[in-house]
């Protein structure tokens, strides 16, 4: 056997488009699957003689996304014409950026499994026009539907940074959070607004010398969970053809590959790097753009944090698990709910704020269940940040326990009643007179003089007894009974 | 003097043109292309090395529009002049090589 | 009629003393007199401008207020989109082509209150300079129906020589409104690029294509600039009225430019005809006598300026034209294999052979190995010859120049040397290169009784003076007062 050994190497082209209201250079409204052909006008349906005119916020949204990963923002940025022949590209050239890009050199830090996080060099990002849409379900013919050509495209170019599958679903899954989160894309894989090109290729190294294998760019990736498997799916594919062929990478033999997501694997679409000749030029329709200090100050005004960084904030700061901090930040409507809950002063006297965990716990364990149920986010349910802090203090302060803050919580969305008179309505506040509870205690040690002996011996079984027991007073309760109150009586009856 | 343009090359270009010329046509547009060509070769008696190219000829930058929807064709008018449809989408022969760039 | 200007008739509809149905009656009836010779209209709206006619005809008797061009018959060139009659180029693949909108300029002909009776015949696609390149029809100049009219905006140009409308739009890439002009003598203005909105001009090199007026005297020419000049929203490459602010070309147009400084080029001389020569020795000696100093200038990279026009007209020629693909409008071939044919084969059969050839240059220049030679190197030719003029304009108010080496040349004479039909364009392309305006004025005419054109250039946004400069030669003679005999017949 010789001694092999490979590494991945995955750089990515991702598109993603701007959720303005209208298209890049004409007014034509963005609705994903309005009626075919419906919006569209002379302009992006390139009749002759019309002329573009650049959607400032599509430009402004660029900056955004750009600054967002690190990007260096050019003073002086132009368009150009990028020219091939396809039906749904109805000027049979696209607007695009070519060497002047609005901005480059940035990076994006994805959050690892182990906790750390890793830098993916950006080398561009430029903003361009996206074409129509080709069917190809008709007979003996295909279809164009033109209301996509037109939307603004951001496109991301990163450095081939990435050494697995696991590595680009973060950066996907990072990437859509920041978008997200700057409000400038909707991100949806499915619908489109974010599509992964991944240029794969394998370092191997067989005998002590090194082979690089000809790249191949997968295309037709519609979710992350395609994007990882075609990843998975080529490092293995290139590395049986290379055992099998030798075959090594040379100028040109880059190859094009689509995702067959029913089959799971990728098929080759180009063999070779096509000669193709876009024939760019500078168009001469639209102006360049010039950048100065007080525009881009004033784009700068409109960045957020950012999620990794929320995410970083809320481990250290309010001591949340990886996990945790995750979901929270997942989305910012979320993350800023979260945040408000968390800095809720309330005039009540007993509480000012609530304790950051035990809010975490409410809205990761049923409030974003309720907002998912109800396909809205947190703030829409109808419940105040306040009053969410009111119910993690009363939970924190055993006023009651965690499965009726939940079922609190789900009235809190039907009602604007706070949560200690919902509590009290429901009757879920839980028993922590002592007196009250030794009776039911006592009663239960009755009921259960083998869990008794058990506790009593000490034995190994005495710590799973002490629980049953436990969880016999709580049920006998019907749920009220404050466990660390009743924890405390057993203890002592017991020992 | 070798030609600017043969008509190897005058092949090639048509066919990024997207145009089926006829092999007269190859014949007689790879020499008149080939006149022009040594003609604008002229050009290069300029040294040029310290000029910018000049793609605007006024100095004018930043032209944008404000974020408004304006009211669209509509499906109909869309497809009024195509030469073939099925009154929902334009029609072509079927593509076979999927492989648009973006 | 055949003795009015534009302004003069405007002002009789506006006072009551003729209608515009009956102008524009009159109109008509030339046209279906002459233009089966002059062959100038590809379409003719004899219904619909004599319905418009009529309202405008109503709003004068209701005393309301009517436009700049109240009642008054024009024309605009083929290559301008209306949502009325087809909008061709003069082309067979836009042979059938309706175009949902109107040009900015058609839009402020109609808001000036312009009965716009036809479109006119051009160079397919405003490629040439003799309108023997439309594939629709021939159009003949009026002064010699053996003779071409000039283009491409011939069939504008001869439709306002042969009095077939008052006035007349037409657009100018590399001289398409100055030498049509000059060849049916008379006046045609190239006004700055970014002055008129080019929405709706269907593009040919789009950062050198201008509209303009075509018009039978200097003044015409400047009402028509009134009306047409503007920033457009939907043109970025409209200049900003903050920038260049617009003016009233009309007023002070008798004044005349005091301490005048004309520039006139040497060089320029030995390119042109002895007659054409003489005819601008004597107008520059005509405004030595009205008081203007004659500089002698130098543009040291005017004779790149044809080689560097033709790769950069070009190579957005071949981008512009990109889009005539059979796929979303236009002409289509019959029974294509597969959807590859359906560009090419269209294309094939849409395209006229300067168009194709045309195209052909420019895809060349600008693809992958030619590109800095060519497309990039004419680029950097441009701005050396932008230089020059604004060296040149530091030392003189305008320059004057032939419009053309020679007078109008027979049908036929030059179609199959398009180099020499391009050498042709060699005063008129730099002031596209420059983004300049200039104007096309008679000043003589040769032994065979052709007109005979001078150009006067002049810095960006300066249409006013230039105007102005222009009329005072105009107002010292009478060539533009001459007409064609076919008219009297
Ligand atoms: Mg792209
Ligand atoms: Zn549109």
């Amino acid at each position: 056997m010789s001694d092999l050994k490979y590494k991945i190497i995955i750089g990515l082209e991702i598109h993603v488009q701007l959720c303005t209201k209208t298209k890049m250079f004409c007014g034509c409204a963005l609705e994903f699957a309005a009626e075919p052909n419906s919006r569209v006008c002379p302009v992006c349906l390139g009749m002759p003689g019309v002329l573009p005119v650049m959607n400032k916020k599509a430009f402004e949204y660029s900056v955004l996304a750009a600054l967002a990963l690190n990007c260096e923002i050019a003073s002086f940025t132009k368009w150009d014409r990028k020219s091939y022949y396809y039906p749904d590209l109805p000027k049979n050239y696209q607007i695009s950026q070519y060497d002047l890009p609005f901005s480059e050199k940035g990076f994006i830090e994805i959050p690892l499994e182990s906790g750390e996080s890793k830098r993916i060099r950006i080398t561009r990002a430029h903003l361009e026009e996206d074409a129509g849409k080709n069917l190809h379900t008709a007979g003996n013919f295909s279809q164009v539907d033109l209301n996509r050509a037109g939307t603004p495209l951001l496109e991301i170019v990163t450095e081939p940074d990435m050494n697995s599958a696991d590595e680009v679903k973060a950066l996907a899954v990072e990437l859509q959070r920041i978008v997200r989160y700057l409000g400038v894309s909707e991100a949806d894989m499915q619908k489109g607004h974010m599509r992964f090109e991944p240029n794969i290729n394998l370092i191997i190294t067989k005998d002590g010398t090194e082979y690089k294998t000809p790249i191949a760019e997968v295309k037709n990736l519609n979710s992350f969970r395609a994007l990882e498997r075609s990843i998975e799916y080529e490092a293995q594919r290139q590395l049986d053809e290379f055992l099998d062929t030798g075959k090594v990478m040379q100028m040109g033999n880059k190859s094009t590959r689509g995702w067959d997501d029913a089959n799971q694997m990728t098929v080759l679409q180009r063999e070779k790097e096509e000669a193709h000749d876009y024939r760019y030029f500078p168009d001469p329709d639209l102006l360049p753009v010039e950048m100065n200090d007080a525009w881009l100050d004033e784009i700068k005004s409109r960045l957020c944090e950012l999620p990794l960084q929320k995410q970083i904030r809320y481990v250290t700061d309010y001591k949340l698990s990886d996990y945790d901090a995750h979901v929270l930040t997942a989305e910012r409507s979320t993350a800023e709910f979260f945040e408000q809950a968390v800095s809720a002063t309330i005039e009540q006297a007993f509480i000012f704020g609530g304790d950051p965990k035990k809010i975490c716990n409410i809205i990761t364990q049923a409030g974003l269940k309720l907002a998912h149920e109800q396909n809205c986010t947190l703030s829409e349910l109808g419940f105040t940040p306040e009053n969410v802090a009111r119910l993690a203090r009363m939970v924190e302060d055993g006023y009651v326990n965690a499965s009726a803050a939940n079922t609190i919580l789900e009235e809190m969305t039907k009602t604007d009643k706070d949560p200690q008179t919902i509590a009290k309505d429901m009757n879920l506040i839980q028993k922590s007179d002592a007196g009250e509870l030794e009776a039911i205690v006592d009663q239960v040690l009755a009921d259960n003089p083998k869990a008794v002996e058990d506790v009593k011996s000490g034995g190994k079984k005495a710590k799973k007894a002490q629980g049953f027991l436990l969880g016999q007073v709580i049920q006998k309760s019907k749920g009220q009974a404050n466990p660390k109150i009743v924890s405390q009586i057993l203890t002592k009856k017991l020992s | 003097m070798s030609p600017k343009i043969d008509k190897a090359q005058a092949k090639k270009v048509a066919k990024l043109s997207r145009l089926d010329l006829t092999e007269n046509e190859i014949e007689e547009f790879s020499a008149q292309l080939n006149a022009v060509l040594e003609y604008v070769e002229k050009m290069n008696e300029l040294n040029t090395d310290d000029v910018q190219p000049l793609a605007h000829c006024l100095p004018v930058s930043n032209c944008f529009r404000e974020d408004i929807v304006k009211e669209s064709l509509g499906t109909e008018k869309t497809l009024a002049n195509a030469p073939q449809t099925d009154n929902e989408f334009f029609k072509v022969p079927k593509i076979l090589d999927d492989s648009a760039a973006t | 009629m055949h003795e009015l200007t534009a302004i003069q008739l405007r002002d009789k509809i506006k006072a009551g003393e003729i209608t515009s149905t009956q102008a524009t009656k009159k109109v008509l009836q030339a046209i279906e007199k002459h233009d089966k010779i002059i062959g100038a209209y590809i379409s003719v709206f004899e219904k619909q401008s004599l319905e418009r006619a009529a309202e405008i005809d109503k709003k004068i008797a209701a005393g309301e207020s009517v436009g700049q061009l109240a009642g008054v018959p024009v024309a605009v060139k083929d290559n301008m989109c209306t949502t009325f009659g087809a909008t061709t180029c003069a082309s067979k693949i836009l042979e059938n082509f309706h175009a949902p909108y109107n040009a900015a300029v058609v839009q402020k002909l109609l808001a000036a209150d312009a009965v716009i009776v036809g479109k006119t015949n051009l160079d397919e696609f405003a490629m040439g300079s003799s309108t023997e390149n439309s594939s629709l029809k021939q159009t003949v100049n009026p002064w010699d129906t053996t003779r071409v009219p000039g283009g491409s905006s011939g069939g504008s140009s001869a439709a306002v020589a042969g009095r077939l409308c008052m006035a007349a739009l037409g657009s100018d890439t590399g001289g398409s409104i100055r030498q049509p002009a000059g060849f049916c003598g008379i006046v045609g203005l190239k006004p700055t690029y970014g002055r008129v909105s080019r929405f709706g001009l269907v593009a040919f090199g789009s950062s050198l294509d201008q509209i303009g007026p075509l018009a039978l005297n200097v003044e015409d020419c400047a009402l028509m600039l009134n009306v047409i000049a503007g920033h457009d929203p939907n043109d970025s490459t409209s200049v900003d009225e903050k920038n260049a602010p617009l003016c009233d070309y009309l007023e002070n147009i008798d004044k005349p430019v005091e301490n005048l400084k004309i520039g006139i080029v040497p060089q320029f001389a030995a390119g042109a005809d002895k007659q054409i020569q003489n005819a601008i020795n004597n107008a520059v000696e005509l405004y030595k006598k009205l008081g203007a100093q004659i500089i002698e200038i130098d543009l040291p990279h005017f004779e790149y300026a044809i080689a560097a026009y033709y790769m950069v007209a070009t190579a957005e020629a071949s981008s512009n034209l990109a889009r005539y693909d059979g796929v979303h409008y236009g002409h289509r071939t019959e029974n294509p294999n597969d959807y590859i044919e359906v560009y090419s084969k269209s294309r094939e059969e849409g395209f006229g052979k300067e168009v194709k050839r045309r195209i052909m240059l420019g895809t060349y220049a600008l693809s992958s190995g030619y590109y800095d030679a060519y497309y990039l190197k004419a680029l950097k030719v441009r701005n050396l010859i932008r230089t020059d003029f604004t060296n040149a304009f530091e030392k003189v108010d305008s320059i004057i120049t032939p419009v053309t080496p020679t007078t109008a040349f027979k049908i036929g004479e030059k179609v199959d040397d398009p180099l020499q039909m391009y050498l042709a364009d060699m005063y008129t392309i730099s002031a596209n290169l420059a983004g300049i305006p200039g104007i096309s004025l008679p000043c003589g005419f040769d032994d065979n009784n052709l007109p005979i054109g001078m150009q006067i250039l002049a810095p960006a946004f300066e249409e006013q003076k230039l105007l102005r400069i222009a009329k005072m030669f105009e107002s010292k003679t009478d060539y533009h007062k001459k007409k064609p005999a076919i008219i009297e017949s």
